[in-house]
């Protein structure tokens, strides 16, 4: 059983923190996502787990072992890098072996795991092959039965599809979820850490996400609440295509202003609030701001229309604040060109955010906590 | 009909200049070979010139400047083999194989190890001790000659190949050392990363994962270090005082000032024994020696 815990984590580069001391609870089997943007300190938190990088302070868990000093071959553990790392001079045979011999396991046994793990990922005709005469697809595969052949506690990726196209992302994206769930269903040990940039493998793939920037976590949630709830502008930013629309303003009783617009919020959002910040920012999906041809709405200057097929993007322009709506074509062709339109916020998937510390104030009291 | 009239007007005007582009290719290619054939002869001839003159007899080697014998003979090699001490050449080559060997092993391994130890750890003084190497990469030879003359004359070490090879087999050659750093450096660390994930102590990834990476530059290493001390004669007439222990390089000059009376065709059908070993090793490995000074230098 590999329930992983980092406490109070921490890694210093010289006068430079990369990692604030971070807390985080991953339970055994769960497929945990670290997202952020590029610097965030996703990759050094996974290395600090692998061992590939020193921990300047706190404590990582792994099962019930504190792992802090042991090397990475004795954490139990198996990563997926980015470039696949496959040995340029072994055959995909003697790769997926490495580890196995390394251990000093007999010949048959490898033997026998080999043909297994290659079976799983149908790679058993590219055994014979190097690695330079794989595809991008197929490297990645060998990849992940090299981590699978060891039968670890815990698997680790490091952005393990961005080296691929999109088509075969998708597919590689599925084939590890499954491979999970597969691992899961069969009661071995499957915890994952998956490291991406990519806000669409962690919100397909993630049983929960952690979200970072800037070497501090942001949120931990399920995609789901992730994206209903965000805790803060920053996730609230993060997480979406296109992205929420936040708009600057105040809260004056039960409307808030923008410019010289007024929304009405109504009492079932005001009473949501928890603390009334002074500076306050409108967060608003573009799919939850829907075309209406009355007030209460937020007029805006309709400045171009992305058509995508079964909807069309609405940029809009909201004195000086840019704004973007998703609409259904019909609504669009309804519009009849006209320039001014009235856009109108569902309310239930409003938020509110305090402009001084980010924080969304609009969750229920439960959900601030989490 | 205009038109098709305009059109086989310019099929013609374009095979007209195809013609042309092709003749201008073959005389620049003929011009171009001519002329890389000619000042390659003339770079090679006194090689060509020293094999022809092996097999000439000692009155015709200063007759002229051809390279063709008028009456070859095997003479020089088979007198010149018995050599005018009571060693044949044989006895030679084996001394130079005796520090060749030792030395070629030890360097690639010694400096093979120090190089990954530059390259991927930290350590106290690490930076002292790069910039050490450097210095020593720097350091022209005849500066040490002296103090390295006495160390081994106080370590009892005079008259024999241990002074010849030792020093580098304790990766005592700074450029070899800079030379498989900077190899190493331009190497992704990802493998060696995944080796230590798999379970792989510091040695094991360098001999399994590092090692057979670092094969061309290792490879060139050994081949420089092979000629050099094939080519090398300062060492050897330095340390070593016992004929029975000279290699090749000093047996060569020994024929010239005993007794012969120079007998250049002996010494110079030595000498194009003595190149052989060397020349055959370059033209078997070529590829990897020309790989292994260019990696150094333009990957990474």
């Amino acid at each position: 059983m590999a329930r992983v815990q980092l406490k109070k984590l921490e890694k210093v580069y010289g006068s430079f923190k990369a990692v604030h001391g971070i807390d985080l609870d991953i339970e055994d089997g769960e497929f945990m996502v670290l997202v952020g943007p590029s610097g965030c300190a996703k990759s050094t938190t996974l290395r600090m787990v692998a061992g590939l990088e020193e921990i300047t302070g706190g404590e990582i868990q792994i099962g019930e072992r504190r792992v802090n000093d042991l090397p990475p071959g004795k954490r139990s553990i198996a990563m997926v890098f980015q470039n696949y790392a496959l040995y340029p001079h072994m055959k995909v045979r003697g790769n997926l072996a490495f580890g196995l011999k390394i251990a000093g396991r007999p010949r048959a046994e490898i033997d026998a795991a080999i043909e297994q793990v290659a079976k799983i990922l149908e790679i058993e005709t590219l055994l014979d092959r190097l690695p330079k005469q794989l595809s991008g697809g197929q490297a990645q595969r060998v990849a992940l039965g090299r981590a699978l052949i060891k039968k670890p506690e815990v698997f680790l990726f490091d952005e393990p599809l961005s080296n691929l196209d999109a088509k075969l992302r998708a597919s590689m994206r599925v084939r590890i979820t499954e491979l999970h769930r597969r691992l899961k269903a069969e009661g071995l040990s499957s915890t994952v850490i998956y490291v991406t940039h990519d806000q669409i493998e962690a919100m397909t793939m993630g049983d929960r996400i952690c979200v970072m920037q800037a070497g501090e976590i942001m949120q931990v949630a399920t995609p789901k609440e992730l994206y209903n709830h965000p805790a803060n502008l920053f996730v609230a930013g993060f997480i979406g295509t296109p992205e929420m629309n936040l708009l600057d303003g105040a809260l004056e009783g039960e409307e808030f202003v923008i410019g010289s617009q007024r929304l009405a919020l109504g009492a079932h959002v005001t009473s949501r609030l928890s603390t009334l910040p002074g500076q306050a920012v409108l967060g608003v999906r573009p799919q939850h701001l829907s075309l209406v041809r009355e007030a209460p709405a937020l007029t805006a200057r309709l400045s171009n229309a992305e058509f995508m097929g079964h909807e069309v993007y609405l940029h809009a322009d909201l004195e000086g604040r840019k704004l973007v709506s998703v609409v259904s074509a019909g609504e669009f062709e309804a519009l009849g060109g006209s320039e001014l339109i009235r856009l109108r916020p569902d309310p239930a998937m409003l938020h509110i955010f305090d402009k001084s510390n980010g924080r969304n104030v609009s969750l229920l009291g439960g959900r601030l906590a989490a | 009909m205009a038109n098709s009239q305009t059109l086989t007007d310019t099929q013609v005007l374009e095979d007209v200049q195809a013609a042309r582009r092709v003749k201008i290719g073959l005389i620049s290619a003929t011009v171009r070979y001519v002329l890389l054939f000619s000042v390659g002869l003339v770079m090679l001839y006194p090689l060509i010139w020293l094999i022809g003159a092996s097999f000439k007899t000692n009155s015709e080697i200063f007759a002229g400047a051809g390279f063709l014998p008028e009456s070859p003979t095997l003479d020089g090699y088979i007198k010149g083999w018995q050599t005018s001490t009571p060693y044949t050449f044989g006895r030679f080559f084996w001394n130079s194989f005796l520090i060749i060997l030792p030395k070629v092993i030890g360097t690639a391994i010694s400096c093979t190890m120090a190089a990954y130890a530059f390259a991927r750890f930290e350590f106290p003084l690490k930076k002292i001790f790069f910039v050490s190497v450097i210095a020593i990469l720097l350091l022209p030879n005849v500066v040490t000659r002296i103090p390295q003359y006495i160390l081994f004359r106080d370590l009892g070490w005079l008259d024999s190949f241990l002074p010849l090879w030792v020093p580098s087999a304790m990766a005592g050659d700074a450029f070899f050392v800079f030379m498989l750093v900077q190899f190493l450096r331009s190497l992704p660390r990802d493998m060696e990363e995944a080796a230590r994930v798999d379970g792989a102590n510091s040695l094991q990834t360098l001999v399994y994962i590092v090692v057979p990476m670092l094969a061309p530059a290792l490879i060139s290493v050994c081949l420089f270090q092979f000629m050099w001390t094939m080519n090398d004669f300062l060492g050897p007439l330095i340390y070593l005082s016992s004929v029975d222990k000279y290699p090749v390089s000093l047996a060569l000059k020994l024929s010239i000032d005993t007794t012969e009376a120079f007998e250049w065709n002996r010494i110079l059908a030595m000498s194009v024994l003595t190149i052989t070993p060397a020349l055959i090793v370059f033209f078997a490995a070529q590829r990897y020696f020309i790989e292994g000074i260019s990696a150094g230098g333009v990957k990474g």
